[in-house]
């Protein structure tokens, strides 16, 4: 029986690590190892493409090695690094040997001198596949290790990586005061990581962390038996800090970086807004970027010159924009009410490309602009303050997104909130429970959409101008992703995943181009692993492991009887 | 819901109702079963549809009487929607099989449509190289064929084992979210191992040339696509209805615990299920490229919708449907924007082809989310 598991496990390595050199080699193939090897984590040792080859083979040795405490553990993991790299061996053979650039673009000689880290082929291939294999052993090395080593490794690592990625960022706002200034030139070179500042963050990180893992309990319990006065005051120490912080972040970060600010900020609106559509209500809209449009084609009709029509300004043409986006949004919703989970998404996403059809065509262009959209739209101004530079602007988007979280908040444990779930879960019991189902469905409409009119609004002043090709489906799809990312129906999720899915990408700018596969990847990931998403809320998270938590709770009950 | 509304709409219907005598009391209770069904909504969506119906009659009326087209250009338009219907026909097999084993939109299937002719282009543009087009055009277009088939069924399979297979049983939103995500995934997977451009499909010279048949003159490489997506799906047709597996595919559309204890493996008749769709789209896609000449990474993705729509009008689940909702909408899209949009006096119509396909998709699943053939899906779904 033992023998049998055991050459199951040796079975199961070597097709892991096919399965692992497969993706290793998908990775190289579509250019992700070259683009991300221009960015050194650490100065001159490990770059972010092998960083990203080894993360691969690790992972994959990880799993070989599940469920094994011993050598064996080792030796599947190793087995599985090595089947993997020779895999990826492979590629490079083929490569020196046939022009494999003619069919994939991305197979240069730049990506096979990666592979190989810079030697011919005889001896980089063998040395491939000896870092695969010790990099296998270390899979199943870090598998057998205890859990709060494995937590603190995980996030030291994270950290290094982390820091390793972000130094653009990080640095300016480093250099900016004066004695951290010091501790960023220690941290960083030219181009990466030192290698002492990388040990550095490795070592006060992991340390942090099992420190944490002792006492953090304890200090968590210590801050919630605080008498009343002073956990009061803690409480409101934190909220001015986050205030303080809200207000002055554009400050801090600098020109580039608010830009950056201000778009995850406009995605957080529309994250806001579709959030209630389909995190709240479940109804899944994929043409959600029509109402974007309406927003931002509403502000530049009123306001721009060019067309001539009106010549508003942008605090006057903001209401008439949110109202139509709402009244579009109960317009959109009507002929969809009775629809239901795929067959809405469909015909949502109908909608939508027939409104950027619509707003492309020559037919439309007297009023619309056609492909060359509309320009010259105002800034918007307050009191002689004019919202012109992203830090300006921030406070404008800030403004809208605390507006638009405060009123989704409210809404989502009101009354109409709970309808709204009700309608979710199952929309034939909400209905006999005595919900309005016309109503509840196209309030939801309208409420996303005019959140989405309002997102868009603030977008057309930003630009100053409006092209249809700025409203096409790949929007509504990274708003749909952050949202499921960040937790469906969670609002903190919101933030999160805008953050992580439209902020990351804006600051590598190797990333961009793999942007749209990472989401894809990401939204696929999620759905099998964690459906509840990186910040879930906490009903809909209990719904989706129902099953599996009665499970649990049914084997001692079972016991005791 | 049907409380709300029943007064606005009871006035004028009350006026003109039935008229007095034999069977009045029948005749109330009819109309009042009616009204308390026919809400506010449905009124603005009648009217919504009646609307696009009046537009659509004036339109053609004015073209027609316009005079501005010949016989002969209609006929032209009939051969290229007939050509174009054919390839919606293909892909929408896939969709119309994938809902009725899983009910579930795979979504991914217009990546499925777009891999198999982008990954036979180098294979034809090999041939191209070589003059061997030239010297053996059915030989080579026969390989390229198969090739891009093999690359379709490939994806599809691994689609379904890898993203869809664990997700059974889960809720309705969760494989359609898997899907669009694999969707963009395979996009930029083939963008990324392809390149981003568009690349030109090597011409075959014998198709480019105009034959005569029955007197029309047609483009050599309609003919080709008319008659290879019907032989097709004649095969696929007759692999359905008269082989012992294509049974069992139905079998398993229709109940799958049922044909689980009939001893048919589920699992492998839904693998089978991608497969069939995959081969379908990867002989569509090579069709596509004879057509429109080019392949690109998003190809797959207008197509994709568009073929979806075909399948909705059939009747989704329905394979029969799905042929002919295909070609209905091959038709409607060439002849739309000459035949009502040009009467309506709209500049350059056939910037607005698009839309018409995708009003007709919000239309038909308004109207008759059933399709045209499909009644038996029709309770179950949605």
């Amino acid at each position: 029986m033992a023998r049998k598991r055991s050459a199951h496990g040796w079975r199961r390595s070597v097709k892991l690590g096919l399965v692992t050199g497969a993706v290793a080699v998908l990775v190289a193939l579509i250019g992700m190892v070259e683009a991300f090897s221009q960015r050194d984590i650490v100065a001159e040792l490990l770059s972010m493409g092998h960083a990203l080859i080894l993360f691969v083979l690790l992972f994959g040795a990880l799993l070989a090695a599940r469920g094994a405490y011993s050598a064996k553990g080792l030796a599947w993991g190793g087995l599985a690094g090595l089947v993997a790299s020779l895999v990826l061996g492979g590629l490079v053979l083929l490569g020196s040997l046939i022009p494999l650039r003619q069919v994939f673009i991305n197979a240069s000689p730049v990506l096979f001198q990666l592979l190989s880290f810079g030697e011919e082929p005889w001896p980089g291939i063998p040395l491939l596949c000896g870092i695969g294999f010790l990099a296998g052993v270390l899979g199943g090395t870090i598998q057998m290790l205890p859990h709060s080593l494995k937590s603190a490794l995980g996030r030291s690592v994270g950290a290094v990586v982390g820091a390793g990625v972000l130094q653009d960022m990080l640095r300016p706002i480093l250099a900016a005061w004066g004695p951290l200034s010091e501790l960023s030139d220690l941290v960083f070179e030219a181009s990466g990581l030192t290698s002492e500042g990388a040990l550095g963050i490795l070592l006060g990180v992991a340390g942090g962390s099992l420190v944490w893992e002792r006492k953090g309990q304890r200090l968590l319990k210590g801050i919630q038996n605080l008498p009343h006065g002073a956990s009061k005051a803690l409480k409101t120490g934190w909220v001015s800090l986050l205030v303080a912080l809200l207000l002055l972040l554009p400050q801090i970060l600098g020109l580039f970086l608010s830009e950056v600010l201000t778009i995850v900020g406009l995605y957080v609106l529309l994250g806001l807004g579709l959030n209630i559509v389909v995190g709240f209500a479940g109804l899944l809209d994929l043409g959600y970027v029509a109402f974007f449009a309406i927003g931002s084609y509403t502000v530049a009709i009123l306001t721009s010159p060019e067309l001539g029509f009106f010549e508003l300004s942008f605090w006057s043409a903001l209401p008439v924009a949110v109202l139509l986006g709402a009244v579009s949004g109960v317009l959109l919703g009507i002929p969809v009410l009775k629809m239901r989970g795929d067959y809405l998404a469909i015909a949502t996403l109908g909608f939508g490309e027939i409104i950027r059809i619509l707003v492309l065509s020559d037919f439309l262009r007297p009023w619309l602009g056609g492909a060359q959209g509309i320009g010259k739209i105002p800034k918007a101004g307050l009191g002689g303050f004019e919202f012109g530079t992203p830090q300006e602007l921030y406070y404008l988007i800030l403004a809208g997104c605390l507006l638009v979280g405060f009123v989704s908040w409210r809404l989502r444990d009101s009354r109409i909130g709970r309808a709204w779930m009700a309608v979710r879960e199952d929309e034939d019991v909400a209905q006999a429970m005595g919900i309005n189902l016309v109503g509840t469905k196209l309030l939801a409409f309208a409420t996303g959409a005019a959140f989405s009119a309002l997102s868009g609004a603030i977008f057309a002043t930003k630009l100053g101008s409006v092209y249809p090709h700025s409203f096409n489906v790949m929007i509504s799809i990274n708003i749909l992703c952050l949202i499921i990312v960040g937790g469906m129906g969670s609002i903190p999720g919101v933030i999160v995943g805008a953050a992580a899915l439209v902020g990351l990408p804006e600051l590598l700018r190797e990333f961009a181009e793999y942007r749209l596969l990472v989401y894809g990847a990401a939204l696929v990931a999620m759905m099998l692993l964690k459906p509840e998403g990186l910040w879930p809320e906490a009903v809909h998270k209990r719904e989706l492991h129902e099953g599996q938590d009665d499970t649990s709770r049914s084997v001692p009950a079972e016991g005791r009887s | 819901m049907s409380e709300a509304v029943k007064d606005p709409v009871g006035g004028p219907e009350t006026a003109s109702g039935p008229p007095p005598g034999l069977q009045r009391r029948h005749g109330e209770g009819m109309l009042r079963k009616l009204l308390e069904r026919f809400t506010a909504t449905d009124l603005i969506m009648w009217l919504i549809g009646g609307g696009i119906l009046t537009l659509i009659l004036a339109g053609s009326a004015a073209t027609l009487s316009a005079g501005k087209y010949t016989i002969k250009h209609w006929i032209d338009f009939m051969v290229f929607g007939l050509a174009q219907g054919s390839i919606y026909a293909l892909i929408a097999l896939g969709y119309t099989m994938v809902y009725g084993v899983l009910r579930m939109i795979n979504f991914a299937h217009s990546e499925v449509f777009m891999s198999g002719p982008y990954t036979a282009y180098f294979v034809a543009a090999f041939f191209h190289r070589s003059g061997l087009l030239e010297s053996h055009p059915v030989l080579s277009m026969f390989m390229v064929l198969l090739v891009s088939m093999a690359a379709s069924t490939l994806v599809a399979y691994l689609l379904e084992r890898i993203a869809y297979r664990p997700l059974r049983g889960a809720p309705r939103l969760v494989p359609l979210i898997t899907a669009i995500g694999a969707s963009f995934f395979l996009q930029y997977t083939f963008r990324g191992l392809y390149g981003s451009g568009f690349q030109a499909y090597p011409v075959v010279k014998a198709l480019e040339r105009q034959w005569d048949i029955l007197g029309i003159r047609v483009l050599g490489f309609q003919v080709v696509v008319i008659a290879a997506a019907a032989l097709m799906m004649g095969a696929l047709y007759f692999f359905v209805q008269k082989t012992k597996m294509g049974k069992a595919l139905r079998a398993v559309s229709e109940d799958k615990e049922s044909a689980a204890l009939m001893g048919i493996d589920v699992d492998r008749m839904i693998s089978m299920t991608f497969i069939i769709g995959g081969m379908a789209a990867g002989a569509a896609g090579v069709l596509y490229a004879l057509m429109f000449k080019q392949v690109h990474f998003f190809m797959g993705f207008i197509p994709g919708i568009k073929a979806f729509t075909a399948a909705v009008l059939g009747g989704i689940g329905n394979i029969p449907g799905a042929m002919l909702g295909g070609i209905f909408l091959g038709f409607i899209e060439s002849l739309g924007p000459s035949l009502f949009l040009d009467g309506l006096g709209i500049v350059a119509p056939y910037q607005l082809k698009d839309a018409i396909a995708f009003t007709m998709l919000v239309l038909v699943l308004i109207f008759r989310p059933t399709g045209i053939l499909g009644e038996r899906l029709a309770v179950k779904k949605a």
